[in-house]
């Protein structure tokens, strides 16, 4: 097979949000020549929707705040499970990696004495996101595709890979399709990094948009990478509940940030009864403490417990659904008018403001927003090297949300922003450094071949299924049986569902022709969210405790030796199978840290 | 449960027309909902492009009955009942099919300007600057690149002065970094050329049309107007340059 259009880089970066856009600035720094392909417009994508803010332990609001703080947070935030040398690297590495973004132009909210402001989040000791408004996303995509523009990446967009070219074991380069004309293109690269962002897309109720199918995750499987910690997906607490076509749209952390509290039907705030042992003690205990802390006192006084971490805070908002204590549709209410004033609100919350005032016609300057959970993020994901970001695969890299490791059982609100750009920076220095000794394979032509039938067997079949309907089906099943709450029954019905769409994949027709059509799109997107689908359905079915973002219902605790592993998918003869390895223990004086404070 | 017909152009940007669609709309429905009920049932090759779903990521603008609208922002209930609604794309760039316009020359466009330069740092850990200093430059920076403004410019939809002209957007974008309290980049020259700042007659279509609530004429392009004109045109200053050099 003969693909005309061919481009060959050094480094080819696949994803060009927060990560994918760091990363190319990085492997140019370095002086590689980097390809940057995105699915979508340049800037438009998933960082783009990041709202409350990125944690940096600068220090600026509390001098105690330092990257042993920092890093304590994470690895609690985790419930164990996270990487401590990527936990320590990110901690230490964020508040320079954010002062950099102010050089190339983004203007972050101040404080009185002119250093950037920074904002009080979920499971944070301290006041530690760097923002602007509740648009954080914004102005870090922003700032890095301007960037990365002026520094000569080679930008490809709405332009989908769909295949990583594997020669001799080592990466060689990917093919992609132009979305706008369906025409192919080969990309040869020395290195790649995958930086494709997350996997929401699965699920019926979610806060990602069409892109967050999960790509890279699938991609460096059928590559032979090893994926990590598949089990944990986080519901971000608080998504829109209402009206139904908006269910789902995230709702920043950033109000509870800014003291917005949660009530259920009868006006109470019942986060006070779901602290969890491990917090005891680091949160307010009435809410006349949690008021002082909002009015700033926050020495003397201890943070509403609002702001716990999001595995908590969700598990209790089911709980009191459950409980039919929810509000009118199904969710509880958030309440920031009380605590702030107009002006205030619409100064630090502008885009939240908006939204409810748009899409639910409630203006949350003077009444309460009904939410409840949503998927949001995967903390699981392809296994790395914890300082290389290097996948198992020679030349294959993977940063950002798509990687595995930094936030184990459940992840920090603002720790994603600073994920992406301390492990996008470290992906693209480590794949530009590698390809100076690399060389460019040859693609042989049969694989090409093959590749290109296969993506474009069903525009010959006529009458089959529609592909919308099939991937309304998937995010069905993966909403009821792979959930918030999971049991063994429901995941190995999910997992019988997953093999038998796959199937049905086979069935499906497109019509139309190649050039942007949506259709034919999601037939490619459901082959990969299908391979997402059943690493999250084994790993859930493993995993038989309740930990972090992953609740099983019949083991509904936690078990210590479960703590100490992560599960590990690979490809084995074809099949996808599980395995339990050890997480690396840090040294005593960091564990010192993590069990005592600093 | 009501059922609506949309009119929704399809085609190229040689040929298309408007097809009609019927589909069962919801309470609280947006335009774009529809297109993708649309795309579910009927059309599952109808070309549109969206994102965020939630007026962040500005990828889903269209004209909605002939007015530059995010579809995802658009609620259906802002129509009358029997109120006919028709989806066509952006009229002043090229369509690439059915709802997605060609944008590309937009990207070209904010490439050419000159970048971000800021002055050394105020101390080790960076500048130090003002929240009412940076008030501006902020408002500047909301923008999420719908293009609406450029779709509603009459520069570049009826003159078609793509080439010329950078547009509102990117008027919007060169104000983001000029505002920027500690840039000490000169874009002067720049927008009397190549950005063709003069072809802005401020009718102030741009600002009227901004889902960010910019105020794009008299805040980002009037004051970009006035430095180009400070800097070329002011005869007391051009003197004072003449001497200098002297």
């Amino acid at each position: 097979m003969e693909i005309p259009e061919r481009h060959e880089h050094d480094v080819l970066v696949i994803g060009a949000g927060g990560a994918g856009l760091r990363a190319a600035i990085a492997a140019i720094e370095a002086g590689a020549s980097v390809g940057l392909v995105g699915k979508s417009l340049l800037g438009k994508a998933h960082t783009v929707m990041a709202e409350g803010g990125m944690a940096a332990a600068l220090g600026n609001n509390r001098p105690e705040d330092n990257w042993q703080v920092h890093f304590r947070d994470t690895m609690r935030g985790g419930k164990g499970l996270c990487d401590w040398r990527m936990a320590r690297a990110h901690a230490r590495e964020s508040p320079d990696r954010v002062r950099e973004l102010e050089a190339w132009g983004a203007l972050f909210d101040r404080a009185e004495d002119g250093r950037m402001n920074q904002r009080p989040f979920g499971g944070h000791t301290y006041g530690r996101l760097a923002h602007v408004g509740d648009r954080t996303g914004l102005e870090m995509i922003r700032t890095l595709q301007d960037h990365a523009v002026h520094e000569g990446a080679d930008v490809f967009m709405e332009c989908t890979v769909f295949r990583l070219l594997v020669v001799d074991g080592r990466v060689a380069g990917a093919l992609a399709y132009w979305r706008p004309t369906g025409e192919f293109v080969l990309f040869r690269a020395r290195t790649v990094v995958l930086a494709t962002g997350g996997l929401g897309k699965a699920w019926k109720v979610t806060s990602n948009s069409w892109e967050c199918t999960g790509d890279g995750v699938a991609l460096a499987y059928d590559a032979g990478a090893e994926l990590m910690g598949m089990e944990f997906v986080q519901f971000h607490p608080t998504g829109m509940v209402w009206p139904p076509s908006v269910r789902g749209t995230l709702v920043t952390e950033g109000v509870r940030g800014e003291g917005g509290v949660l009530t259920n039907r009868d006006g109470e705030r019942f986060m006070f009864r779901y602290v969890p042992e491990m917090f005891e003690g680091d949160y307010a205990e009435s809410e006349e403490e949690a008021d002082r802390w909002v009015e700033g006192d926050r020495v003397a006084n201890r943070r509403p417990p609002e702001l716990l971490t999001r595995d908590v805070v969700a598990k209790a908002i089911v709980a009191e659904v459950e409980a039919g204590r929810g509000s009118p549709h199904g969710g509880v209410f958030l309440n920031i008018s009380e605590k702030r004033s107009p002006e205030y609100i619409k100064a630090k919350l502008p885009s939240m403001y908006h939204q409810f005032k748009e899409l639910a016609g409630v203006d949350i300057t003077t009444d309460a927003m009904e939410v409840g959970p949503t998927t949001h993020y995967a903390m699981g994901g392809v296994k790395v090297h914890p300082e290389t970001a290097a996948t198992r695969v020679p030349g294959l890299y993977a940063a950002g949300e798509v990687a595995a490791g930094l936030h184990g059982g459940n992840r920090l609100g603002g720790n994603s922003l600073s994920d992406l750009i301390v492990f996008g920076q470290r992906a693209g220095a480590a794949a530009a450094e590698e390809a100076r000794d690399a060389s460019l394979a040859e693609i042989p032509a049969s694989e090409l071949s093959e590749a290109v039938a296969g993506a474009t067997a069903p525009f010959a079949r006529g009458g089959g299924r529609n592909p919308f309907g099939l991937q309304e089906e998937l995010q069905q099943i993966m909403q009821d049986k792979v959930g918030i709450a999971r049991t063994e029954e429901a995941l190995r019905d999910a997992l019988e569902d997953v093999h038998r769409l796959r199937g049905a994949l086979d069935s499906c027709s497109v019509d139309g022709g190649r050039a942007f059509n949506p259709g034919w799109h999601t037939w490619l997107d459901l082959r990969v969210m299908l391979t997402v689908a059943e690493a999250v359905v084994l790993s859930a079915l493993e995993r038989r405790e309740s930990r972090g973002a992953h609740t099983r219902i019949d083991y509904p605790d936690s078990d210590a030796s479960l703590g100490r592993v992560n599960l590990v998918i690979r490809s084995s003869e074809g099949r996808m199978v599980t395995d339990a390895e050890p997480v690396s223990e840090p040294p005593a004086e960091l564990r010192q840290l993590i069990e005592e404070g600093v | 449960m009501a059922e609506r017909t949309f009119q929704v152009y399809r085609g190229s940007d040689d040929e298309g027309r408007l097809e009609s669609y019927t589909v069962e709309t919801d309470q609280g429905m947006v335009v774009l909902d529809a297109i993708h009920r649309i795309q579910a049932e009927h059309a599952p090759d109808l070309a549109v492009r969206w994102n965020c779903k939630a007026g962040k990521c500005g990828s889903c603008s269209c004209e909605v009955n002939g007015h530059p609208r995010l579809t995802c922002m658009t609620r259906l209930s802002d129509y009358g009942e029997n109120e006919p609604i028709t989806v066509t794309p952006m009229k002043a760039f090229p369509v690439i099919k059915d709802l997605v316009a060609d944008v590309s020359q937009a990207y070209r466009n904010n490439a050419s300007i000159p970048r971000f330069r800021p002055r050394p740092r105020d101390a080790d850990d960076g500048w130090r600057m003002q929240q009412f200093e940076i008030d501006r430059a902020q408002e500047m920076r909301k923008c999420i690149e719908c293009f609406l403004c450029q779709d509603v410019c009459h520069v570049l939809r009826s003159h078609r002065k793509h080439e010329e002209f950078i547009g509102p957007t990117y008027l919007v974008r060169t104000a983001g970094y000029s505002l920027n309290p500690i840039d000490v980049e000169d874009r002067s020259e720049f927008l009397r050329d190549a950005g063709g700042i003069g072809y802005c007659n401020i009718t102030k279509c741009c600002t009227e049309v901004c889902p960010e609530h910019i105020t794009i004429t008299d805040n980002a392009i009037i004051p970009l107007k006035e430095r180009v004109v400070d800097r070329f045109y002011d005869p007391l200053k051009a003197l004072v340059r003449l001497v200098r050099r002297r």
